[in-house]
């Protein structure tokens, strides 16, 4: 048998949508979802006689990614037309980016398992305009819609520095979340906003000879699940070819694949001869674009703690598990809510328990994020704060948080006024307030002790039965106090009365 | 004057650009088109040796547009001129490869 080792390596070209109101060079409303052909213009249309204007927004935002990329961003960039000769873009080209792309050289860290990152390299990122719709019906032709012709997409293309489905996933994870928390983009898979091209092969180690397989593009891949699956088949598919024919890579000798999603393997795609052939050369519509540093520190304001860095200093500075962590930066306000009940006093791990045990799961059943939910971070730092002084238990936390999202769900239009001891009003309404008072406990101790002979002999008695004989007393003293005694307190009561 | 262009290429471009040409107009585009080429090739004869490249013709940069929705045509506008339609949709012959799509 042959000694034998292979490494898949991948690179990714990345299609955001960004979240402007209008498109890239008209003023036609970008909405998905509107009736077909409603959305366009002599400009989207491409009418002739008529001039493109570029939308500044979309610039600002690419030019904010490319920053988050840490790509290093030109001062002169230009546009070009990229020769397509397809319907969904009636002008029959693409105004594009080509030798001068608005960022390049840089890179992003990803998260792996068990807190690791990687680096992978960013090549470029350059703006263009995205096409419209064909959709493919039966009989002998296609129905087009314009709706999304002209739509800003920011392209983004990694170096081959990817070596798994697993890692493939983690970049385009972190990307989504990168790109939301900055505000640039929706990010909605199901609406088409990311879609990613993957570009495959494999360096083989045979017998000490290394050979690469021809590299595979897959075309239009619209989720994380199709992504990774995709790679890992196309990784799998490779290896057996080479078994069978022992095919290598030969200059230009790139082909095309897609993805069936229902048998989860990917397909040759014909392509024609000359698909590749793009003839770009320079937009005469268009002016040049030239970044001022007063325009770029304008920019550069706009930037925020990136979601990456932020996991990684809640783990390093609060002691939150990575996943933890993970789970509050998966969306930015999530994240800017646990800081503001942070920075209001709360206990960073308590405030972490509370947002991913309770607010999270009223969130989701919600549809709206943590900070639309009514409850202010000020009362998530106080529960987190009569969690810490023993007043309340974790799970009268979870029924105040509750109530505070039904009452204000009522009072929605007249809460304007903010009621500082909401949190305080509400656990002494809902008779919620742990008693701690040892005189108090003491009493009701001694009862429990003195209706409960077997119980207490089982206890001093040591042994087996002790441990269990322990919980019985202290849930008796519990159910006694309709669950209000501070269960520590009472333990303590309970260890110094019976040894 | 050499040709500049051979009648190989000129049928390549008519290819991608989905033209159908006959050979009379194969033969005749070839003249045309060295004939342009040859004429553009004149200014190889300037000294562009301190002249950085021209991106536009017009010295003006950064001329954009607030990010503002405008009134689009509507579908019955946006399909008046269409060849085809097919409800809202412009009808177009069915496409069989893979390239659409930015
Ligand atoms: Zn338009």
């Amino acid at each position: 048998m042959a000694q034998l080792q292979h490494k898949v390596i991948v690179g990714l070209e990345i299609h955001v949508q960004l979240c402007t109101k209008s498109k890239m060079f008209c003023g036609c409303a970008v909405e998905f979802g509107a009736e077909p052909n409603s959305r366009v213009c002599p400009v989207c249309l491409g009418m002739p006689g008529v001039l493109p204007v570029m939308n500044k927004q979309a610039y600002e935002y690419s030019v904010l990614t490319a920053m988050a990329l840490d790509c290093r961003i030109p001062t002169f960039t230009k546009w070009d037309r990229k020769s397509y000769y397809y319907p969904d873009l009636p002008k029959n080209y693409q105004i594009s980016q080509y030798d001068l792309p608005l960022g390049e050289n840089g890179f992003i860290e990803i998260p792996l398992e068990s807190g690791r990152t990687k680096r992978i390299g960013i090549t470029r990122a350059h703006l263009e305009e995205d096409a419209g719709k064909n959709l493919h019906t039966a009989g002998n032709f296609s129905q087009v819609d314009l709706n999304r012709t002209g739509t800003p997409l920011l392209e983004i293309v990694t170096e081959p520095d990817m070596n798994s489905g697993a890692e493939v996933r983690a970049l385009a994870v972190e990307l989504q979340r990168m790109v939301r928390f900055l505000g640039v983009s929706e990010a909605d898979m199901q609406k088409g906003h990311m879609r990613f091209e993957p570009n495959i092969n494999l360096a083989i180690l045979k017998d000490g000879v290394e050979y690469r397989t021809s590299i595979v593009e897959i075309k239009n891949l619209n989720s994380f699940r199709a992504l990774e699956r995709s790679v890992n088949h196309e990784e799998h598919r490779q290896l057996d070819e080479f078994l069978d024919t022992g095919k290598v890579m030969k200059m230009g000798s790139k082909t095309t694949r897609g993805w069936d999603d229902e048998r989860e393997v990917t397909v040759l795609q014909r392509e024609k001869e000359e698909a590749h052939d793009y003839r770009y050369f320079p937009e005469p519509d268009l002016m040049p674009v030239k970044l001022a540093p007063r325009w770029l520190d304008d920019i550069r304001s706009h930037m925020c703690e990136l979601p990456l860095k932020r996991q990684m200093r809640y783990v390093e500075q609060y002691k939150l598990s990575d996943y933890d962590a993970g789970v509050l930066t998966a969306e930015r306000s999530t994240a800017d809510f646990f800081d503001e009940a942070v920075e209001a006093g709360g206990e960073p791990k308590r405030v972490c328990n509370i947002l991913a045990q309770t607010g999270l799961r009223k969130a989701n059943e919600k549809g709206c994020s943590i900070a639309q939910l009514g409850v202010q971070a000020i009362d998530v730092a106080k529960l987190a704060q009569e969690i810490e002084t023993g007043r309340i238990n974790a799970s009268s936390a979870k029924t105040i948080f509750e109530e505070i999202v039904k009452l204000k769900a009522n009072v929605f239009s007249r809460a304007t006024v903010e009621d500082p001891l909401t949190v305080q009003r509400i656990a002494e309404q809902l008779n919620l307030i742990q008693k701690s008072d040892a005189g108090e406990l003491e009493a009701i101790v001694d009862q429990i002790i003195a209706e409960n002979p077997k119980a207490v002999e089982d206890v001093t008695s040591g042994g087996k039965k002790s441990k269990k004989a322990k919980g019985f007393l202290l849930g008796q003293v519990m159910q006694k106090t309709k669950g209000q005694a501070n269960p520590k307190v009472v333990s303590e009561i309970l260890a110094k009365k019976l040894g | 004057m050499a040709e500049k262009i051979d009648e190989a290429q000129v049928r390549k471009v008519a290819k991608l650009s989905r033209l159908e040409l006959t050979d009379a107009e194969v033969g005749e585009f070839t003249g045309q088109l060295s004939a342009i080429l040859g004429y553009v090739e004149k200014m190889n004869e300037l000294d562009t040796e301190n002249v950085e490249p021209l991106a536009h013709c017009l010295p003006i940069s950064n001329v954009f547009r607030p990010d503002s929705v405008k009134e689009s045509l509507g579908t019955e506008k946006a399909l008046a001129n269409a060849p085809q339609r097919d409800g809202d949709f412009f009808k177009v012959p069915k496409i069989l490869d893979v390239g659409s799509g930015a």
